[in-house]
């Protein structure tokens, strides 16, 4: 229980408050009290648990297999120094930093989060971060609507289905309309006839994500950026692999002026889905809109330079319904780690991860493609990720891939009817040649052994 | 990177450093236009690199400078700031959890499932409703993830009038924030002269108009709403939910549940009351119950559970080693998801690890010592400062320093300063809003009476002092590394990241 | 407190100062006093229209955030950039230098919902 209450202490204690029971302390209206039994394990000691966690664990086969998912959340190097670093207790017990005078530590570092994350999306500002990726394309819409105005929003079709289907969610509570942009046979977004689209100026916002759900890298193109503009509708850019950052032209170059994404990529587990951490940033005008925390740099009221939670007036526990969000919680301890996996790899090891995914995936695609049968979808530049179309339905390929302890991909069928045949397959820094050889000896004998039944 | 003195400003990671200085974590890999456009690329990246030692000394100093439980007593009211167990931090992070994508075929993260599925059960079966999910980040996500369900609700059965959500005038103020973005219009409710919300102000707003009533309980003064059976009549007489906002449920674990209250929906801060760390704010945990009625909108997905078809588990402990379990996706009636992946899985590991250690009857313990350790501080602390509520409380409790105010000058600010001079964290001040210079104190269950005794004499000599030299309370802190910061040029000045020095 | 003669008062505690078809509005003295200190003023677009006592932007202090009302409707024809810079000209010279934005009257009569200096003293008084 971690109690560390003795009996004398209770006797003690309730007496001090002349209550003479527990029970008594916490007694309730007959109407309402307790009647059921409660359908718990029973109390464990603490090696029974660290046994039973470690039989589920073992339960989990998949962490055993050679594995090319991604689709969001991916596999990259984690320094250990990180796990002992950001598991110290001050960190890891802290609160969000509301008395800045004893939370210096904490926000210096998020101060770092946001500067990190201002150098990588060539934007102005960024809050102290978001729960993932999803949420942050939802609450990066809410300030465009904020800002315009405007209760439409025009997104790419290549945009993570999971952040598609959450800013749904979002958007059917605040009545916001979704119309969606179709995509070129290149794998890129069709952005052909955005002119006529955003003629009548109803929507606040246009999004698309680089490298898109397909690993195809995406720009706003000089035509369409002028149409953007002129039509007054915000430009927003999504990013779910943050480590292509390190390789690809900032948003800022091509004219967005939101960025959100995922920063998972950035020494943050892929724990089954979360916690991640996601993050808003923005150009200048927009700052006032920012939803959450953002840390600031000032001075004490001896002229020191101290660290603070600042703007807060746009937050919920001030404004209430007023607020620009109701976010509270952000997702401080993962943007802690990221910002330490950022220090610790640096410039020139940001740089090397970029190039090695880029290199391992187009070994995979090369190797994959070279298969009879096998071939891949898209041709534009990508990432780290490619459609390899295998020309069965996916989920009996990689059903069969099991077989052989390989997770082959992500089922396209799923979210795409139109690509039931198609695999998004992932290389990283991690994926070696041998596992990639062993992929596509593998695919082959089973689209092999198809051709023959 | 230079060293710093205790009381000197860390310089920023960005300010250390020597371009090329890496560490060997990768490969060298060759040069991204080899494999993309260089049009597509970015030509710089004003990141700094530095040695491994650097970054790790970098961190510690912030550490060093970052105040947590594992330093002190933490008595932040509605925070439930209580010891965060060891062993929850090495079950989370077993590769088994830690390495699992997200992806990964079902039928390979049976584990993962179950552990879902039994703390779903779990907290069914402790909080009184049909089912959870484990979907929202947090509780404020939480929040909007419960109102998203009952606009859906209220949508499908064609009662689209339902428009006005109730929030009591203490609640948090997600609440109000929450209803806004689900297009709800607020109605706020004022508390009566026992801190409590009244059963004639309820049946006087509620209508065909009502869709939601928010209820805290107990609420934020720590008082339990001793009406709720009554209020949640009168709400559903009027054909309205009720909503249990979870974020004090360490008053009532395994003790009085939600779902016997009357209430239809809720949420809980599983980073509070199951002993999640904070981590500096974040991530939470949020899971959403619902009563039965309710279980087709939750999101998606959701674990499915089917008896084993063959073969026996080794080793049973639990019903739920005969199943086999699946992420659902088609949920046709539900509000679609909150979030990227399937949940803040890691914390749920946590989580299931803390009730594993203290079963039903342990729970039910936690709230009554949580409770006590409350009522032992309220009685002290009587003694030298106003209690607006002066009454048996739940887990926390609230002060004012509204008449000390007008005697020395001392504001509830300055005393929780005056703590942070002393090793101690500030309570919750200024919160809830209707109690005028309030301080928040919530003690939780994990500290023993020597602490509560320590923290119950601090508070007294600072009253003392505040009486007798004013101005030394006012001029507090000194003991930490920085003095009161100013806002105001904090605001007016925004200074919110790094920028490249000019080069010269 | 004195207030500056020529004025005209809401009960959300703006000054309406009207020469000719032009009304320069401003937030009161005793409203900034309890603001606190100001960190940032949203106002109105020039060339917007705007009703008498509609939200027209939000006034920003540290600590709290409040909408912005205008006493006097009619067509937005300036604002006060300075107070991008500095915001603090509201808390130093609420009546001068603090002003907010100009609106010019088309509908003279709307004076007659407002408070004279007496009448703002009052309210405030209470």
């Amino acid at each position: 229980m971690y109690t560390p209450h003795t009996d004398a202490d209770i006797a003690e204690m309730l007496s001090a408050v002349g209550v003479a029971s527990l029970e008594e302390l916490l007694r309730v209206p007959e109407a309402v009290a307790l009647k059921a039994t409660l359908d718990l394990v029973p109390a464990l000691p603490e090696y029974q648990i660290a046994r039973r966690f470690d039989h589920f664990a073992r339960k989990n086969a998949g962490i055993e297999y050679s594995s090319f998912l991604g689709a969001g959340s991916y596999h990259h190097y984690i320094p250990p120094a990180i796990g002992t670093l950001a598991m110290r207790g001050e960190f890891l017990t802290a609160y969000t930093p509301y008395q800045a005078e004893v939370s210096q530590g904490y926000l210096q570092a998020i101060y770092e989060w946001q500067s990190y994350i201002c150098l990588l999306t060539g934007m102005e500002i960024a809050n102290a971060s978001v729960y993932d990726g999803a949420t942050a394309l939802a609450e990066g819409a809410i300030m465009a609507i904020n800002a315009t105005g405007r209760k439409r929003l025009l997104i790419s079709h290549a945009i993570h289905p999971n952040y598609r289907a959450v800013l749904k969610t979002y958007c059917d509570g605040l009545d916001v309309a979704i119309d969606e942009l179709p995509m070129l046979a290149d794998g890129r977004t069709d952005c052909s006839d955005l002119v006529a689209r955003l003629a009548d100026k109803s929507y606040a916002a246009v999004a698309l994500q680089t490298p898109n759900f397909f690993g195809v890298i995406e720009e706003l193109d000089a035509a369409s950026l002028a149409a953007v503009t002129e039509s007054g509708t915000v430009p927003i850019a999504v990013i779910a692999e943050a480590v292509a950052m390190g390789a690809l032209r900032p948003p800022s170059a091509w004219g967005a002026q939101i960025v959100v994404g995922e920063a998972q990529s950035f020494g943050v587990a892929v724990a089954y889905g979360g916690p991640y951490v996601g993050f808003i940033a923005a150009t200048q005008e927009h700052m006032r809109r920012i939803p959450g925390r953002l840390v600031g740099k000032t001075l004490d009221k001896h002229g020191k330079q101290a660290y603070t939670l600042t703007l807060q007036a746009r937050e919920q526990h001030i404004r209430r319904e007023k607020a620009t969000s109701n976010i509270c919680t952000n997702q401080a301890h993962c943007a802690l780690i990221a910002t330490m996996w950022l220090a610790f790899m640096g410039k020139t090891g940001l740089y090397d991860v970029a190039a090695l995914n880029l290199q391992r995936s187009r070994e995979l695609a090369t190797a994959v493609s070279s298969i009879d049968g096998v071939k891949l979808t898209y041709d534009a530049p990508f990432f780290n990720e490619v459609v390899v179309d295998v020309g069965r339905p996916a989920g009996e390929v990689l059903e069969a891939l099991r077989k052989h302890n390989i997770l082959g991909g992500v089922d396209l069928g799923r979210f795409y009817p139109e690509h039931r045949n198609c695999i998004l397959m992932t290389a990283t820094e991690l994926t070696t040649s041998a596992q990639i050889t062993a992929l596509a000896d593998a695919l082959s004998e089973v689209v092999h052994a198809y051709v023959h039944v | 990177m230079p060293t710093s003195t205790y009381n000197e400003p860390i310089p920023l990671i960005f300010e250390t450093g020597q371009s090329g200085r890496a560490n060997h974590y990768v490969e060298h890999g060759q040069s991204h236009d080899t494999f993309v456009p260089s049009s597509l690329l970015r030509d710089d990246l004003a990141l700094p690199d530095n040695s491994e030692l650097d970054v790790v000394r970098h961190f510690t100093k912030l550490s060093n400078r970052t105040f947590g439980i594992d330093l002190g007593f933490y008595p932040l009211g509605s925070c439930t700031m209580k010891y965060n167990p060891r062993i929850n931090d090495a079950m989370a992070n077993l590769p088994g959890f830690r390495d699992l994508h997200p992806y990964t075929d079902d039928s390979l993260a049976q584990g993962a499932l179950q552990v879902h599925y039994e703390l779903e059960r779990s907290l069914a079966s402790l909080f009184g409703m049909a089912a959870f999910s484990l979907n929202p980040s947090a509780g404020a996500q939480a929040e909007l993830t419960a109102l998203l369900i009952a606009k859906r609700y209220f949508a499908d059965r064609g009662e689209v009038k339902r428009t006005k959500v109730i929030v009591p005038d203490t609640a948090h103020g997600t609440n109000p924030a929450s209803a806004a973005m689900c297009g709800f219009t607020v109605i706020s409710l004022p508390s009566d002269a026992r801190g409590r919300v009244s059963v004639d102000e309820i049946k006087r707003v509620v209508g065909d108009d009502t869709a939601v009533c928010m209820m805290t309980n107990p609420n934020t003064l720590g008082l339990f709403e001793d009406h709720i059976a009554e209020i949640a009549a009168a709400v559903h007489e009027a054909g309205g939910l009720m909503y249990y906002d979870g974020a004090n449920a360490n008053a009532i674990m395994g003790n009085v549940r939600p779902g016997d209250m009357g209430f239809d929906l809720m949420h809980l801060n599983l980073h509070k009351t199951f002993t999640i760390p904070h981590g500096g704010g974040g991530a939470g945990h949020g899971p959403v119950g619902v009563a039965a009625h309710l279980v087709e909108y939750l999101p998606t997905p959701v674990v499915r559970a089917t008896p084993k078809t063959n073969g026996v588990a080794h080793g049973p402990t639990a019903p739920s080693d005969h199943m086999t379990f699946t992420l659902d996706f088609d949920r046709p009636k539900s509000i679609g998801p909150m979030r990227s992946f399937w949940s803040n899985f890691a914390h749920s590991v946590r989580a299931l690890a803390y009730i594993y250690a203290n079963g039903a009857e342990g729970l039910a313990k936690v709230s009554q010592l949580a409770v006590l350790n409350a009522n032992y501080i309220r009685v002290k602390v009587a003694e030298f400062l106003d209690t607006p509520y002066p009454e048996v409380c739940r887990h926390e409790f609230v002060a004012s320093a509204q008449k000390l105010k007008s005697e020395t000058g001392v504001r509830a600010l300055d005393i929780a300063k005056a703590l942070l001079d002393r090793g101690y964290m500030a309570p919750t001040i200024y919160f809830p809003l209707i109690v005028p210079e309030c301080l928040m104190i919530e003690p939780t269950e994990t500290e023993s009476k020597e602490t509560l005794d320590a923290f119950i004499e601090t508070m007294r000599e600072i009253i003392t002092t505040a009486k007798s030299d004013p101005q030394a309370i006012l001029d507090s802190p000194v003991n930490t590394v920085v003095g009161r910061i100013d806002e105001t040029r904090a605001a007016r000045q925004p200074d919110l990241r790094w920028r490249q020095p000019a080069t010269a | 407190m004195t207030l500056p003669t020529g004025l005209q008062f809401s009960k959300e505690h703006e000054w309406v100062k009207l020469e000719g078809d032009t009304a320069t509005i401003g937030i009161t003295t005793y409203a900034q006093d309890s603001l606190g200190d100001i960190v940032y003023v949203e106002l109105p677009k020039v060339g917007a229209t705007v009703t008498q006592f509609g939200n027209v932007g939000v006034i920003e202090s540290v600590k709290a955030v409040s909408d912005l009302y205008t006493p006097i409707g009619g067509e937005v024809t300036e604002i006060n950039t300075h107070l991008d810079a500095d915001p603090a000209a509201v808390n130093r010279d609420a009546f001068g230098e603090g002003w907010l934005f100009k609106v010019k009257v088309t509908d003279a009569s709307q004076t007659a919902n407002l408070l004279d200096a007496a009448a703002y003293e009052k309210l405030t008084a209470e």
